[in-house]
């Protein structure tokens, strides 16, 4: 298995036609079954055409109905990013990922508002994608540092994902799913929801949880892990050295009111059972240590 | 992005929030002229800096005279002010706000934020006008009343007129402060902002509900929807060096220690500042250079970590993705020739072409350390600043 997309995935992207869009859509394509799962292009102005083959629809409810595609990737620019992931829920697709970095926090409080009760999962924004390693890659990571195995990855920031699945390589360590969760305040699925999913995936002995300064995401998760979690959790959380009141690249990595510092994340992990680390180098031997 | 009280309060009153009369002054003349026009008998002097706790350091007076606000406002302009929010070496005042003096009657507390859990606006609301909210939250936190405003019907009558009562309103201005606290939602939707704060909100002897002071904070994802906002930046509040990496589109933030560090990718970049401090160091920075480093940014980003005078060594930590090792190492080559660099350098790179990109680095002649993961990385470059070997502490 693995979870939220495997090769039998039916994908479209939002945004094909740009710079972005069209640089990752060859690169998902090429990989692994992605000529098969990549069907489906929209570009309300270019309804008709196709992108080196793949056909470009109108809408999103078009390129559903015509291709069977029933998840969707978007590279819009921000100012249309939550217009984009509206029509995607619209059409009731299964899940959505959004790539676009400076979506404005308003339009995501309203899109998520939408959201409420409708069955489409989001993914994002700003986020590296979702990546079953050997079979499908959603997004802009780097699909040939990965291999099929049994590790979960759940992160927030991208590279210090690839930092993760580059160390599990390393150990020969193969992964079920990695998912870029996303740096900004208000987005899809949380470090919880992806935990539960792992929690359930036969597929998955292990997760490695990448946090870091901002919000309560991981105390919320590490809570939920030292409840119900029946398989092993290691995190990792950055910006131990983090000033307070300051954007650490990411829009939702700021320490406010003294609240989300990495050192109370980590202590509140490790009273969940959570093995941590604070050398970020050890990621995958400390998961290594645990199976 | 930040405003100064007096632009933040012209923002508000926009949206129909109630403020004292007020004007911006940037002389001493022109402070002398706000206060007469304004009339009356009482005024407040009120320094503008982008931080907090002004009247504490000595930013805010109330002055009883015209002459008292002329030599107020001669001692608060130009002024270095030392808050909590300022750190030790204080702020330039250059800009004064004079307002006519206000009869409180009491000091209340309003702020909004987009709450991460809820996923919506959530107004914040307490009898504790004047205080820190954080204080409050830790000392009194049943006295911090909560709102989450469904965006599709805006913060409703009931919900207004609840925490109105909640936080001591008396009834008489029960109206008043719905009305107070509905502005500010549309205020704060509408310019999308990321913070509002208004503390203290006061209640004067007449029972008018008005902002005393505003502290306003936008999303600066949002900008683009707002120029007259933007508009409203003031480049002396905020750091040169995080202005200059702006330009090139680099993500940069001034740190207290003395190794600069070049990572691409945000949360990389803090797992680095981490290792550096986990081997006994401090980083001088925070410097992510994104995904698409060419060799132009990894230059721009080596000159304005070198700015820096305190900075005894680099660190370069990158993981190439897309983004070819060999192309990052070319930069990095680039980069050290163009700045003639004279500290010691580490670079550790992990991903697409590694071999290549560390072959180009020994092939360059230069004296770079190359470092096999991030911990060894950071270990070399303490050991090459201290001149011993680095280790965990």
């Amino acid at each position: 298995m693995s979870i939220l997309i495997d090769r039998n995935t039916r994908v479209m992207t939002q945004g094909i036609t740009g710079k972005t869009g069209a640089f990752h859509t060859r690169l998902c394509r090429d990989y692994a079954n992605g000529k098969a799962c990549f069907v489906a292009g929209v570009n309300p102005s270019k309804a008709g055409e196709n992108f080196e083959g793949i056909p470009i629809y109108g809408t999103v409810r078009d390129a559903k109905q015509q291709t069977g595609a029933t998840v969707s990737v978007i590279y819009v620019p921000p100012p249309f990013a939550a217009s984009a992931i509206d029509e995607a829920v619209d059409a009731d697709l299964d899940l959505v990922i959004c790539i676009t970095e400076g979506v404005p926090v308003r339009d995501m409080v309203a899109t998520r508002n939408r959201m409420r009760g409708k069955k489409t999962i989001l993914v994002g924004p700003n986020c590296p994608g979702v990546i079953t390693p050997d079979e499908i890659k959603i997004g802009i990571m780097p699909g040939h540092i990965h291999k099929k195995g049994r590790i979960g990855v759940v992160s927030r920031s991208g590279t210090l994902t690839y930092e993760a699945v580059g160390q599990l390589m390393d150990l020969g360590l193969g992964q079920s799913t990695c998912v870029g969760i996303g740096g900004d305040p208000v987005n899809g699925l949380k470090h919880i929801d992806v935990m539960r999913l792992f929690n359930d995936d036969p597929e998955t002995d292990a997760v490695i949880m990448v946090g870091e300064i901002g919000g309560d995401d991981e105390e919320t998760c590490a809570r939920w892990v030292k409840a119900y979690m029946k398989k092993p959790v290691v995190g990792f959380i950055a910006g131990v050295t983090a000033p307070p009141g300051k954007r650490m690249g990411h829009a939702g990595a700021i320490i406010s009111g003294g609240k989300g510092t990495a050192t109370e994340k980590l202590a509140v992990m490790e009273e969940c059972g959570i093995k941590v680390t604070r050398n970020p180098a050890e990621m995958a031997t400390l998961l290594k240590s645990v199976l | 992005m930040n405003v100064h009280e007096y632009q933040g309060k012209e923002i508000l009153r926009k949206f129909g929030v109630a403020t004292p009369r007020g004007v911006p002054c940037f002389s001493v003349a022109e402070a002398d002229a706000a206060a007469r026009d304004l009339g009356g008998k009482v005024w407040v002097v009120k320094a503008q800096i982008h931080a907090g706790g002004r009247g504490k350091g000595g930013g805010v007076k109330v002055a009883k005279s015209l002459q008292e606000v002329h030599d107020f406002a001669a001692k608060i302009l130009g002024m270095t002010l030392i808050t909590h929010q300022t750190g030790p070496e204080g702020r330039v005042v250059r800009r004064l706000l004079v307002e006519e003096g206000a009869d409180i009657r009491k000091e209340l507390y309003v702020g909004m934020v987009v709450d991460r859990s809820t996923q919506r606006v959530t107004l914040m609301a307490s009898s504790e006008g004047g205080m820190e909210i954080e204080e409050v939250a830790a000392h009194h936190p049943e006295k911090i009343h909560k709102v989450a405003v469904d965006p599709d019907a805006g913060l409703t009558d009931q919900q207004a007129d609840e925490v109105a009562r909640k936080i001591g309103v008396p009834e008489a201005s029960i109206a008043q402060a719905r009305t107070f606290m509905q502005a500010l939602y549309r205020a704060f939707v509408e310019c999308d902002a990321s913070l509002a704060e208004i503390n203290p909100l006061i209640i004067t002897g007449k029972g008018d509900v008005l902002a005393l002071d505003a502290k306003l904070n936008f999303d600066s994802n949002a900008l683009f929807r707002h120029p007259d906002i933007v508009a409203m930046r003031d480049l002396d509040e905020e750091d040169p060096a995080e202005v200059e990496a702006s330009k090139y589109d680099l993500s940069y933030i001034s740190l207290g220690g003395n190794i600069g560090c070049l990572v691409n990718g945000a949360g990389l970049a803090m797992a680095t500042m981490d290792t550096i401090k986990l081997f006994g160091a401090e980083p001088a920075n925070f410097l992510d250079v994104g995904g698409g480093a060419t060799a132009q940014k990894v230059t721009e980003a080596f000159k304005l970590m070198l700015k820096n005078p305190a900075v005894k060594g680099i660190l370069v930590n990158i993981f190439g993705g897309i983004m070819r090792c060999d192309t990052i190492a070319e930069g990095v080559i680039a980069a050290a020739k163009e700045v003639k660099l004279s500290v010691p350098l580490v670079v550790r790179m992990k991903g697409t072409n590694e071999e290549l990109g560390r072959k180009a680095l020994q092939a360059s002649g230069l004296p770079i350390i190359s470092a096999d993961n991030m911990a060894d990385a950071a270990k070399k470059i303490v050991a090459a600043v201290n001149g011993k070997q680095g280790r965990p502490v």
